[in-house]
């Protein structure tokens, strides 16, 4: 997280324009459980996106999610349905839509919301076990970009 | 799900004891090839039909992990039983009494271990076996406290559960205890966290899944104190439920807290009907 704030923070001094135009977890528009518009103006990058689908300390995506497509990587779960295809069996906009807040499509699923930083119970800091610090503004599990680039992997999973 | 049951050593099908008139054979293993532990049983009707079978955490576990349980010159845990054997007999406090003084041989409290979280009428309160123990520590010998859930408890704890080790949990869920077992059941169903996931979404949903590299039990208690490879000592309830609910990214309530009293006493319903087992082995 730390990381990618640094990073944003970098952009906004450049390119102040690019960053205002991201739209905030809470500001994301649904149309059913679909999400059209891009989150960033940057498009997404599916190498980027293969690293957080596959990355424990990232969306760790794999600890629910099997694939071929990332057979590489190990300990793949089998709490969710295996991904290859997910690009033929979804457009962008329902993919942005379910990786944003999956609660919108599978209603009572068991997938965590990426994009969403309200409506929780006991939110802790992290892994830490305690609770996150009052007042501070809560981070989404992913950021706009992130969600953008996971996205842009998800579309390249063709059968 | 019965498919995958039969990956790890097979538990066998234990005839049904002598003296109850049982039509069916129940599913376990002979712990020192003597002592039937039941692994595998019909979920109590509390449940709902949430769950079909209940089944022990062994279940879960790979051979090797499951091997070391069945004979206690194998379970690590025993090691700690020994150490609490001696605490046992130790005087201590001011009243100069060991538990022995009062309650006699540790093996004549087999039985109170199944029963447990239970109401306690002299207390007014429900209470696990540990805040029992202190209670006993405090008021009858004069002596300090233990600190939930660390060595000393977590080895009495499973002292007390190794001599009932076979009898089948049995914790009471009516009477003047309802209300707490109600608000385990509440807390057992809550999604926390910004993962927001409850004990339901993994261990009633999800058991037999693989959610990573782990194998997902039904997050039975009937084995605690376990023996964890993975940290190398005995491990209390709480503290697992504390590890489990920092996993969803939330806020946890502390080991002892009327929160983890009030789920253990849920859970350990759940298990109604499967054996005693701690102290039990798993990764
Ligand atoms: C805790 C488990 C869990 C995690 C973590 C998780 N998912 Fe899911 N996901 C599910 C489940 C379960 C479903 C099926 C929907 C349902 O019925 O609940 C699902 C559904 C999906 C689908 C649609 C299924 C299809 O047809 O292919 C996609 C795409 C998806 N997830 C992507 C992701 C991505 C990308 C991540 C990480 C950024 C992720 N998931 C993380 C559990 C999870
Ligand atoms: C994100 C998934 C997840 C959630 C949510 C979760 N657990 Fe677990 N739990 C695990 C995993 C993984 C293990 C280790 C494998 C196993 O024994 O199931 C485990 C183990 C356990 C065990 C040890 C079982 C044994 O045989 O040793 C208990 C007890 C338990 N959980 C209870 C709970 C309770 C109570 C809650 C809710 C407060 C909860 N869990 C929430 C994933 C979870």
């Amino acid at each position: 997280m730390k990381r990618t704030i640094l990073a944003l923070a970098a952009v906004s001094l450049t390119a102040g324009a690019a960053q205002a135009a991201e739209i905030a977890p809470g500001e994301v528009e649904f149309d059913g459980y679909e999400v059209t518009a891009s989150l960033t103006e940057t498009p997404g990058d599916p190498e980027k996106g293969r690293e957080i689908v596959t990355n424990k300390s990232m969306g760790n995506c794999v600890s629910c999610h099997a694939a071929e497509a990332y057979s590489d990587v190990p300990f793949h779960g089998e709490v969710g349905p295996i991904l290859d295809g997910a690009g033929d069996r979804w457009t962008e906009a329902e993919l942005r839509g379910i990786v944003s807040n999956a609660k919108m499509a599978f209603e009572g699923t068991v997938m965590p919301a990426f994009y969403k930083v309200d409506g929780f119970t006991r939110l802790g800091d992290a892994f830490t076990g305690k609770a996150w610090p009052e007042g501070e503004p809560v981070t989404p599990l992913l950021t706009a970009q992130e969600i953008e680039d996971v996205v842009a992997y998800l579309l390249t999973l063709k059968e | 799900m019965k498919t995958k049951l039969l990956q790890g050593i097979a538990a066998v099908a234990l005839a049904a004891s002598a003296g109850t008139a049982q039509a069916e054979d129940v599913i376990g293993f002979e712990l020192n090839g003597e002592t039937p532990i039941v692994v595998e049983t019909d979920a109590p009707a509390h449940l709902d039909g949430a769950l079909s079978t209940i089944r022990s955490g062994w279940t879960f576990r790979d051979p090797a992990t499951q091997a070391m349980e069945m004979d206690d010159f194998d379970n690590p845990g025993m090691l700690a039983v020994e150490d609490a054997m001696v605490a046992w007999e130790t005087a201590e406090g001011s009243e100069g009494k060991s538990c022995m003084d009062c309650h006699g041989a540790a093996e004549d409290m087999a039985g109170v271990k199944p029963v447990y979280p239970k109401y306690v009428e002299s207390a007014g309160e429900v209470r696990t076996l540990q805040m029992q123990m202190n209670d006993c520590r405090e008021n009858r010998m004069g002596a300090e406290p233990w600190k939930y859930d660390a060595t000393e408890a977590v080895s009495m704890e499973a002292l007390l559960s190794s001599v009932s080790r076979g009898m089948p949990v049995n914790v009471a869920i009516d009477g003047p205890g309802a209300e707490t077992w109600e608000m385990g059941k509440e807390l057992y169903y809550t999604r926390t966290g910004q993962l927001d996931l409850s004990c339901a979404n993994c261990h009633e949903d999800n058991y037999d899944n693989l959610i990573r590299a782990d194998h997902l039990s039904q997050g039975q208690v009937n084995g605690f104190p376990t023996y964890r490879l993975k940290n190398t000592k005995l491990n209390g309830i709480h503290s697992r439920f504390k590890g489990c609910v920092r996993d969803t990214r939330a806020e946890t309530f502390s080991a002892g807290s009327p929160e983890f009293v009030a789920l253990e006493m849920y859970v350990a319903s759940r298990g109604n009907g499967l054996s005693v087992e701690g102290p039990s082995v798993r990764n």
